[in-house]
C-alpha cells in the first residue's frame, strides 16, 4: 500500500531533524516561531536574505530550529552581533529572537543604543516575565507581586515597560502582542520585517512550567485564557500607558510606527555632505555579485 | 452558526471547508487547537502518542471552514488543513 508522506507547510524552514523542540507543552514559544515562520513565508522575503540571531535562554532556542541563515550568541549579546551581520551586510533582513531576560536585562545596554541608532532590524523580544531556562528566577520584567524562585514572597522591584522603554529610545515600529493574538502578531512580524528602521515585537507568552507553577497560573492553556480575558487592543497609544500589572489587564496592539532615517541612511547621507560627493556608501557584499 | 439574515449569494457561494492533517507523533497535547478551533471540529483523543500525550481527533471533519488557526497556534507543527472543493459527506452514523 502506498502511504502519502505528510509535512507540514512549514518543514521547509524547519530544521526539521530537531523536531521535537525542546519547549514545554503549552508554552507559547512554539507559537511565537510557528508565527514567525508563517510571516515569512507570507512576506515573500527571499529566504537567502533572512538571518536569525538569538542570544541565551529558552527562546534563544528559536535560532536553533529555523531552518535559515542563524547564529546563537552569547547571552545578551543577540543585539551587538546582529548589528555586526546588517552593517557587514547591509541586503539582510536582520531578524533578533530572544527573551526579556537576554533583551533587556543582561542585553539591556545594547538594546538602548541599538534603538537610539534605529538600527535597520526586527527584534521579536518574548516576555514570560522570568529567567525560565535558569529555574525562574526574577529579573527586570517581572510584575510586582510575581513570585519566582528569587523573589519568594514576590517581587517588590519596578518593572520595565518595555514598549516605552524601546520607544522613548528611538525604536520607530513598537507592538506588543500576545500569543493569542496569533495572526495580529504574524501581521506585525510581516509589517517589521519590511520596516526601515528598528523595529520591535514584544510578545506575552506563558512559561507555565516556571513562571505559571510558582504563581500557580495552571497550563498554558489556563494562561492564554487569561489573556484572552484581559487584553485590550489600543492600538497608537502612547506607551507610557501599558505598564503590565501582576494578573492585570494587557494592553496590546500597534504602539508606534513611524519614519526616521536608519542607521545607514544617517551615516551615508552624513558622510557624503562630509567627504563630498567623492563618498562611495557601501553597498554591501551581495550586490557586487559575490 | 445561526443567521440573523440570509446572505443574498448563499445559494452560489458556499463557506470553504478544509481537510485536516494531524502528524499524532509531532503533538504535545496542548490543546490550543481543540480549544481556539471557532468550529469545535477537534476533541481530544482517549489514545496516546508514543510519548504519552493526547493528540486531538478529528470528530466533525464537515464542520471545517479551514480558517487556519490550528495550523498557525499549533507549537508543534503537527496540525495544518487544506482546502477542499467538494463538500465532504456526513459521517456515517
Ligand atoms: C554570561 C551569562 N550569564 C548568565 C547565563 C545563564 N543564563 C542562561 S539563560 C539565562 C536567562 C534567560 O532568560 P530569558 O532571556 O528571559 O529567556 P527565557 O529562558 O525566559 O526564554 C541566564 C541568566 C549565561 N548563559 N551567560
Ligand atoms: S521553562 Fe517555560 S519558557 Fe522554557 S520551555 Fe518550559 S514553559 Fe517554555
Ligand atoms: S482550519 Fe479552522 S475550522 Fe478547521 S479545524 Fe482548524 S481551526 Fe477548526
Ligand atoms: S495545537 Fe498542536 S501540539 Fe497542541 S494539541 Fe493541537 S496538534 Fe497537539
Amino acid at each position: 500500500m502506498i502511504t502519502e508522506q505528510e509535512t507540514h507547510p512549514l518543514d521547509d524552514l524547519l530544521r526539521v531533524d530537531r523536531i521535537p523542540h525542546i519547549w514545554c507543552p503549552t508554552c507559547g514559544l512554539g507559537i511565537v516561531l510557528n508565527s514567525f515562520l508563517t510571516a515569512v513565508r507570507e512576506s515573500g522575503i527571499p529566504r537567502e536574505d533572512i538571518v536569525v540571531v538569538s542570544g541565551i535562554g529558552c527562546t534563544g532556542r528559536a535560532a536553533g530550529y529555523v531552518n535559515l541563515d542563524s547564529f546563537h550568541t552569547t547571552h545578551g549579546r543577540a543585539l551587538p552581533f546582529a548589528t555586526g551581520l546588517k552593517l557587514g551586510n547591509p541586503r539582510l533582513k536582520v531578524v533578533v529572537i530572544s527573551g526579556d531576560g537576554d533583551l533587556v536585562a543582561i542585553g539591556g545596554n545594547h538594546l538602548i543604543h541599538t534603538a537610539r541608532r534605529n538600527m535597520d532590524m526586527t527584534v521579536v523580544c518574548v516576555n514570560n516575565f522570568n529567567y525560565a531556562m535558569t529555574g525562574g528566577q526574577f529579573g527586570p520584567t517581572t510584575p510586582k507581586g510575581a513570585r519566582l524562585t528569587t523573589a519568594p514572597y514576590g517581587s517588590y522591584e519596578h518593572p520595565f515597560n518595555i514598549p516605552f522603554l524601546v520607544d522613548s529610545c528611538g525604536a520607530t515600529y513598537v507592538a506588543r502582542w500576545t500569543v493569542l493574538h496569533i495572526r495580529q502578531l504574524t501581521e506585525s512580524i510581516k509589517e517589521a520585517l519590511v520596516h526601515p528602521g528598528f523595529s520591535f515585537i514584544e510578545v506575552i507568552s506563558p512559561c507555565p512550567t516556571v513562571y505559571g507553577r510558582r504563581n500557580q497560573l495552571g497550563s498554558g492553556l489556563d494562561i492564554v485564557k487569561y489573556y484572552r480575558d484581559n487584553s485590550i487592543v489600543r492600538n497608537d497609544i502612547d506607551t507610557r500607558e501599558c505598564e503590565i500589572e501582576y494578573q492585570g489587564k494587557i494592553i496590546v496592539g500597534r504602539f508606534v510606527q513611524k519614519r526616521k532615517p536608519t542607521y545607514l541612511e544617517t551615516m551615508n547621507e552624513y558622510l557624503r555632505q562630509s567627504v563630498g560627493e567623492g563618498f562611495v556608501p557601501y553597498q554591501g557584499p551581495m550586490d557586487d555579485g559575490d | 452558526m445561526k443567521l440573523w439574515r440570509k446572505p443574498l449569494d448563499s445559494d452560489e457561494k458556499k463557506p470553504p471547508q478544509g481537510r485536516v492533517h494531524i502528524l499524532i507523533e509531532r503533538c504535545k497535547g496542548c490543546g490550543f487547537c481543540i480549544t481556539y478551533c471557532p468550529k469545535d471540529v477537534l476533541e481530544s483523543s482517549p489514545d496516546f502518542n508514543r510519548r504519552g500525550y493526547h493528540p486531538p481527533v478529528v470528530v466533525h471533519p464537515e464542520r471545517c471552514v479551514n480558517c487556519g488557526l490550528c495550523t498557525i497556534i499549533c507549537a508543534e507543527f503537527a496540525i495544518w488543513t487544506t482546502p477542499v472543493e467538494e463538500p465532504q459527506p456526513q459521517p456515517q452514523t
